[in-house]
Formats: structure tokens, C-alpha cells, sequence
């Protein structure tokens, strides 16, 4: 194998970037997996407890950047217990101690204090790009840190994280010094921030090429924002309220068309929908828009907005664009590739939703579809399978239909056949939702047909053991398999255990395995971590084997039990 | 079975289905025979299911729709700010002793605003055109927008108008001469 020394295989694994193939790379032999190891800078981290951070720096001691991910999916969806875990610290202060060059930390689904946010910001001088997504448990102090700290900062990137605000001066803690910013997004922030600091932090960044703001940033600082960086790429809007006839508006316009670079536009935190015609200018250009905390804009304002972007690839957008918006989005974006439709009143009366119909309007107009995320009021097999032979291209498919076991309303049969056709259809399916009235049936024609399967999510469906069965049997490459509410026992638990050491993980809460199932896979798979997580603490009260469990959570781990687990938590 | 009444398991028994349904339609549900060739089973079957499971009511169930958090808080927010938040704005008119406020949401449209004024302040507004402003009053109705601005009320749309409304003033006739009245 050795038929070059090894600093030309270094150069040639400098050309293999992907996560997969460096992996695939370092298993070929031991010294392509010693230059391997020694040339990696980027490292993925799906579950934070498979590793720990020991191994990791042990093993690659060029590491600059790192993804981590800690709580499991559902805890999105408030399923996973505060304090479950995930926990950000250790690993920055084991990397602290190391001598590793950090330059960039992504982490999802984890809790960050402020203490590791001032750890991070003074350990690695060369530190440059943070993004948190779905995190917890930081203030704006801890941003404050990083502001002032990190010397080089190129990007802080907050998506959708729970923010303790202080209403500090974090913003104002960025030093004059500080000019090379390209990415800063705070849209999730709810407090007030700093204005002047605001304007001054991005007329000293001429690299901006990425901006999102929060709610609390009037429309007069975003005209006066836009001129001073008309380079920007991405633009997240925060209050967008004013009058139409007002000066200020006049400026903001000229601001928009200054800025011909702009290709993803966000935000519209809080908004007046008749002065949505500035935007226009820039619309042409947009290829991604996200619309989703935008409840105010609907009906003809969003039509008429959406009418004049013609090259969208990415759409997210609130159901109350409802089945004539998503007409209009079929007739206009041609090149759509992703849309995600969210629910505007999700325990509401379900007026503003949209149904199978515009769903099947996007198909047939959109033929470039390949990830969908659909909240609606009901689904039936005709559309699906209308949809599966529209868009055969699907790699992300999740339908949400709000009542989750909901029939098809025209035939008022489960909607087996419809998903049926989805994965017979979409060969690259790597991802699938479902929900509405499902039965083993469905499972079966996923066994069969989802050969690339590596995520599926299941709520409220199935008939018996046989459905999980299926998938088990069938889905050769899944990776994670999330089970809310179904009558999965112990028998289709244990069937094939060895199958769990080649997926990430494993949830099912509110089914019917038992405490003895879970004992057993956790003796026979010494490679796993078996949690169950059990908030009424009747585990405590309660250890019979035959006691279904509320939630177990499973997965795959080198480093055995972790130790850092709350009481509620019991690992086998 | 009589194991499980014993150790009393009812309470802590988990069920497919969702909070607020029967006890009997869940458990009708969970042993449903499976559907089999015979379609008139299957629809039965379903359609069983359908009547007898109760509908969930679907606040109740934890996790579900699944969304985030924090989008879900996000509308939550925008929910209440939207019902509860009033838009208070100062009101002057002149030679009256002191100013009132009132809050702009409550009212669905200028007639409405008007009415509430006129009550409010002892005076008739007078006849709206566009080209002419208010006529056969001596009291034009007149607000300060954002960019202070001083603009005859009724001009523009309703929903606009709330929006750039920072407070109202409303002037006596000679000196509204210029807003819009013909001279």
C-alpha cells in the first residue's frame, strides 16, 4: 500500500473532505490510518456519549474543528427530561488542557453555560466560528465572552437556541479591533441589543456576508445597516413595521437595491405586510427564504412576494400560505428543491392549515422537490401516491398531519398505501416521518423498499411487534430510529440486538417494552447504553421486570455508562 | 391477568392512543385484526377506529404536533402580544385641559376612531374626501407618524395607519387650513 511516502498521501487525503470517506479512509490499513488521523481538522460527533473527549483529542491532535450533538430528537419535542444530559463543558475543558487548535465548534441539541462559553473564548486564540443550534442553558453573558475574547472571530451563528437575555451590552463588548466578521446571526434572541454598537460592529466588518437580527432591531437601523454592507449573502430582517409613505422607508428601499448579492432572506420577526414591495428588488435573486416566524404575512401580500421569486430552492414558509399559496409557489418556483411547511396554530382550530392538495400542487410543479417538511390537516393515499410519482427524488420526507392518527378522510383507510408509494418510489429516501392512521402494512413496504433508509420517526402507529420488525429486518443502512406511542414489546426489541451496534441510537417512549426486554439487551450488548429515563421515578419504586417502561433511550458507545447522568436516569 | 390486577398496573399501564380517549375504544384498537385480503375487513376495521377512539384533544398530548420549542414559544409569544398588547396613543385637542389615551387596537376603523373621539372630546369630525380632507367641522382629526410627521387622519389604510400612528391631535379648523382643507 506504502507505494508513496506518506506526506503525498497526506496531500491526497487533503482532497477527501467528506466525514464517511475519511473514515472509510483510516480503516484501509494502519499507516493510511496514522496519517489519517494525524492530517484530520474536522471531526463529526453525532452522539456526544459514544466518545469522549480524551479519545478524541488522543486521536486527532490536529483537530480545529468539531461538531458535537448531544440530546436525542425528541427532546425537541419537550419529550427528553431538562438535565437529561448533553453537556458541553467537559468537552471544552478536556480540550482546553490539550493542546488541540480550535478554530470552530458546532453543536446541536446540547447545554452550554456561560462558564464554557469563557472557557472557550479564552483557550484558543485562533478560535473562529461558533454555531449553536437548539441549545441551552447559556445568557448573553456568555456571549459577551466570546465577543470580547475571541480576537478572530469570523462567525456566530445562534439558531433557535433558548437565550437567558441580560439585555446586556454583549454586542458592545465586540472590541474596535474586531473587523473580521463574515457570519453573525442573534435572531433568537428576545431582548433589546444595542443599536449604535450594532451599526458601528458591522461598518467595521467588510467581510459581512451573513446577517440575521432579532426582533428588536427597528427597520430604521436595518436601512442604515444595509448601506453600510451591501456585500451581504444572507439576511435575517427583525421588526420590519413602518410606514410606507415615510422616509425612512424611501431610504430602506434604495438600501435593498444596493444590495445585489443577497440569496437568503429570513426573519420578519414582527411585520406590516403592505410594505413587503421593497423587498421585491431583491427577490429575483433569493434561492432560499424563510418565512416561518412570519404569522403576519399571508394572503395576497405573500402571493405577490412569492410571485417574484423565481429562482427559489428553499422555501420554509407557515401553513397559512394554505393550498392556493402553495399554488403559486408551484407555478413560480421552478427550481425548488426543499420546502418545509410549518403550522401557524398548531392546537388551533386548523383553519389556516393547508391539505393534500397543495402538497400535490408543489409536486406537480416543482419537479427538482427533494425534502419536504409538511404540517397539515390531512393526507390521503391518492395524493401520495400522486406525489411519489411526481417526485421520485426525494431524500427527506416528513409529513405531520396534526391529528396523528388520522385516516385518508376520502376512503377512511390508514395511509399505508400512500407512503407505500413514497419509498417504492424515492430510491434515495434517507429520511422519513410518518403519521396519520398506519398499520404493520406500512412497515412492510418499508422493509422492503427503503434501502437507504437512515432516519425514520414513527408516532402513533402500527398494529404489532411485526411493523418495528420489518424496518429492522429491511432498513440495512438505518442509522436512528425514533418510537413515540406504538405496541412495539419486548419480542421485536430483542429479535436481532446486534443490530443496534450499527445504528446511532434507538428511542421508544410510550410502548410496550419492558423493563426484563431492556435488562436483556443491555447484558447481551455490552457496547450499548441502555437508558431508561422515567420522571415519576416508579423505576425507584418499582424494579419488576415486567413493568413497561416509559422511555428508553439506546445507543451505541465506546466508552461505557456515562457518569453524568440525573437521578432520574437509570442505565443498565 | 389477574397477576396484573393485583400489582394494580391499570394506573401505570401504558396504551396506544392518546390522552382523553376510553379505556374500551383503546383497547379495541390495539387488538384490531389485522387487515387482510378481505377489504370489507380492513375498511371496518378503520373505520371502528375512527368511532371509537375519541378524538385527542390534542393540547393534551406532550410532544405533539412536533415542533421545536422554541418556534412554538415563538408563536406563543406573538399570539399573546397580538390579543393582549394594546397600542396606546396620546390624544390632544386643542384648548382642551388635558390630554387622554386611547388604544388604537380596540377600534376596527376610522368610523369607529371617530365615534369614540367625538364621545370623548364633545365635537363632530365632519365629512372625509379625498381631496377636500374634513369639511363642515371646526375640528380636523390629525396624528404624528413615525418620522414626525404631522398627516390628516383618514388618508391612508387602516392597518397602516395604527402601524405609523405615534399619537393624534386634533386641531381646530383654521389652523387645519393646509392639511388638506381647502383654503
Amino acid at each position: 500500500m506504502n507505494y508513496f511516502p506518506d506526506e503525498v498521501l497526506e496531500h491526497v487525503f487533503d482532497f477527501i473532505t467528506s466525514h464517511k470517506d475519511r473514515n472509510s479512509v483510516s480503516l484501509v490499513c494502519k499507516s493510511w490510518y496514522k496519517i489519517e488521523r494525524c492530517s484530520r481538522q474536522r471531526v463529526f460527533i453525532g452522539n456526544c456519549y459514544s466518545i469522549s473527549p480524551e479519545r478524541l483529542i488522543a486521536r486527532f491532535p490536529g483537530l480545529k474543528s468539531l461538531t458535537l450533538k448531544g440530546k436525542p430528537h425528541f427532546a425537541d419535542f419537550n419529550l427528553v427530561p431538562h438535565d437529561w444530559g448533553g453537556f458541553v463543558y467537559p468537552w471544552i475543558k478536556a480540550l482546553a488542557k490539550s493542546r488541540i487548535g480550535l478554530e470552530e465548534l458546532r453543536l446541536k441539541r446540547m447545554v452550554v453555560s456561560d462558564e464554557s462559553l469563557e472557557l472557550l473564548s479564552k483557550s484558543f486564540v485562533n478560535f473562529k466560528s461558533l454555531v449553536l443550534v437548539s441549545c441551552e442553558g447559556f445568557t448573553t453573558d456568555g456571549l459577551a465572552a466570546i465577543a470580547a475574547n475571541c480576537r478572530f472571530l469570523r462567525e456566530l451563528d445562534l439558531q433557535e437556541n433558548e437565550v437567558d437575555d441580560h439585555r446586556g451590552h454583549w454586542l458592545s463588548c465586540f472590541p474596535e479591533s474586531c473587523t473580521s466578521l463574515i457570519s453573525l446571526n442573534f435572531a433568537c434572541l428576545r431582548g433589546e441589543v444595542n443599536l449604535g454598537a450594532l451599526e458601528r460592529l458591522v461598518s467595521r466588518s467588510p467581510n459581512l456576508k451573513s446577517l440575521r437580527l432579532n426582533r428588536a432591531v427597528p427597520l430604521d437601523t436595518l436601512q442604515k445597516l444595509l448601506m453600510r454592507a451591501p456585500q451581504l449573502v444572507d439576511l435575517g430582517i427583525g421588526s420590519y413595521v413602518h410606514d410606507p409613505f415615510s422616509e425612512v422607508y424611501n431610504k430602506l428601499k434604495i438600501a435593498i437595491q444596493r444590495c445585489k448579492s443577497i440569496r437568503s432572506l429570513s426573519g420578519f420577526l414582527e411585520v406590516a405586510p403592505h410594505c413587503m414591495s421593497a423587498i421585491y428588488p431583491i427577490c429575483g435573486n433569493l434561492t432560499f427564504l424563510n418565512l416561518s416566524y412570519a404569522p403576519g404575512l399571508h394572503g395576497n401580500k405573500l402571493m405577490k412576494l412569492i410571485q417574484h421569486c423565481r429562482k427559489l430552492q428553499r422555501l420554509w414558509i407557515l401553513d397559512c400560505i394554505g393550498d392556493k399559496g402553495l399554488g403559486v409557489v408551484a407555478l413560480t418556483c421552478k427550481e425548488l428543491q426543499e420546502l418545509r411547511v410549518f403550522p401557524s396554530d398548531p392546537f388551533g382550530a386548523g383553519n389556516a392549515a393547508v391539505t393534500e392538495e397543495g402538497l400535490v400542487l408543489v409536486s406537480a410543479g416543482c419537479p427538482k422537490l427533494n425534502s419536504l417538511l409538511y404540517f397539515c390537516q390531512q393526507m390521503t393515499n391518492a395524493a401520495l401516491i400522486t406525489v411519489a410519482k411526481n417526485c421520485p427524488n426525494f431524500i427527506r420526507f416528513r409529513l405531520c398531519i396534526l391529528d396523528p392518527i388520522k385516516p385518508d378522510p376520502v376512503t377512511n383507510q390508514p395511509l399505508d398505501e400512500g407512503f407505500g408509494a413514497i419509498v417504492q418510489s424515492c430510491k434515495g429516501l434517507k429520511r422519513l416521518s410518518l403519521s396519520g392512521l398506519l398499520t404493520d402494512q406500512v412497515f412492510l413496504y418499508i422493509g422492503m423498499y427503503a434501502e437507504q433508509l437512515e432516519m425514520l420517526s414513527i408516532a402513533f402507529a402500527a398494529d404489532s411487534d411485526k411493523g418495528m420488525l420489518y424496518v429492522l429486518n429491511g432498513c440495512k443502512k438505518l442509522r436512528k430510529l425514533e418510537i413515540r406511542d406504538c405496541p412495539f414489546g419486548d419480542a421485536a426489541l430483542l429479535e436481532d440486538v446486534g443490530k443496534y451496534e450499527t445504528m446511532r441510537s434507538l428511542w421508544m417512549s410510550s410502548c410496550e417494552v419492558t423493563l426484563g426486554g431492556c435488562k436483556s439487551v443491555a447484558e447481551k450488548m455490552p457496547s450499548l447504553n441502555v437508558e431508561i429515563i422515567d420522571e415519576c421515578e416508579q423505576m425507584e419504586f418499582n424494579l419488576v421486570d415486567k413493568q413497561k417502561v416509559d422511555k428508553m433511550y439506546l445507543y451505541r458507545t465506546l466508552v461505557g455508562h456515562r457518569k453524568d447522568a440525573p437521578e432520574y436516569v437509570l442505565i443498565l | 391477568m389477574v397477576f396484573e390486577k393485583d400489582l394494580n398496573l391499570d394506573a401505570t399501564e401504558l396504551r396506544l392512543g392518546l390522552p382523553g380517549s376510553s379505556k374500551e375504544s383503546l383497547r379495541i384498537s390495539n387488538k384490531r385484526a389485522l387487515p387482510d385480503m378481505n377489504d370489507d375487513s380492513g375498511v371496518a376495521a378503520a373505520k371502528k377506529c375512527d368511532q371509537e377512539t375519541a378524538p385527542p384533544t390534542k393540547a393534551q398530548v406532550v410532544g405533539w404536533p412536533p415542533i421545536r420549542s422554541y418556534r412554538k414559544n415563538s408563536l406563543q409569544t406573538k399570539k399573546t402580544e397580538a390579543e393582549t398588547s394594546g397600542m396606546y396613543v396620546k390624544v390632544s385637542m386643542d384648548g382642551a385641559p388635558y390630554l387622554r389615551k386611547i388604544d388604537l387596537k380596540v377600534y376596527k376603523g376610522y368610523p369607529e376612531l371617530f365615534k369614540a373621539l367625538e364621545d370623548m372630546f364633545k365635537f363632530k369630525v365632519g365629512k372625509y374626501s379625498e381631496r377636500e380632507g374634513y369639511n363642515g367641522s371646526e375640528f380636523v382629526p390629525t396624528y404624528e407618524d413615525k418620522d414626525g410627521d404631522w398627516m390628516l387622519a383618514g388618508d391612508v389604510p387602516w392597518e397602516m395607519f395604527i402601524n405609523a400612528c405615534k399619537r393624534l391631535r386634533i386641531v381646530r379648523g383654521s389652523e387645519a387650513r393646509g392639511l388638506g382643507c381647502v383654503v
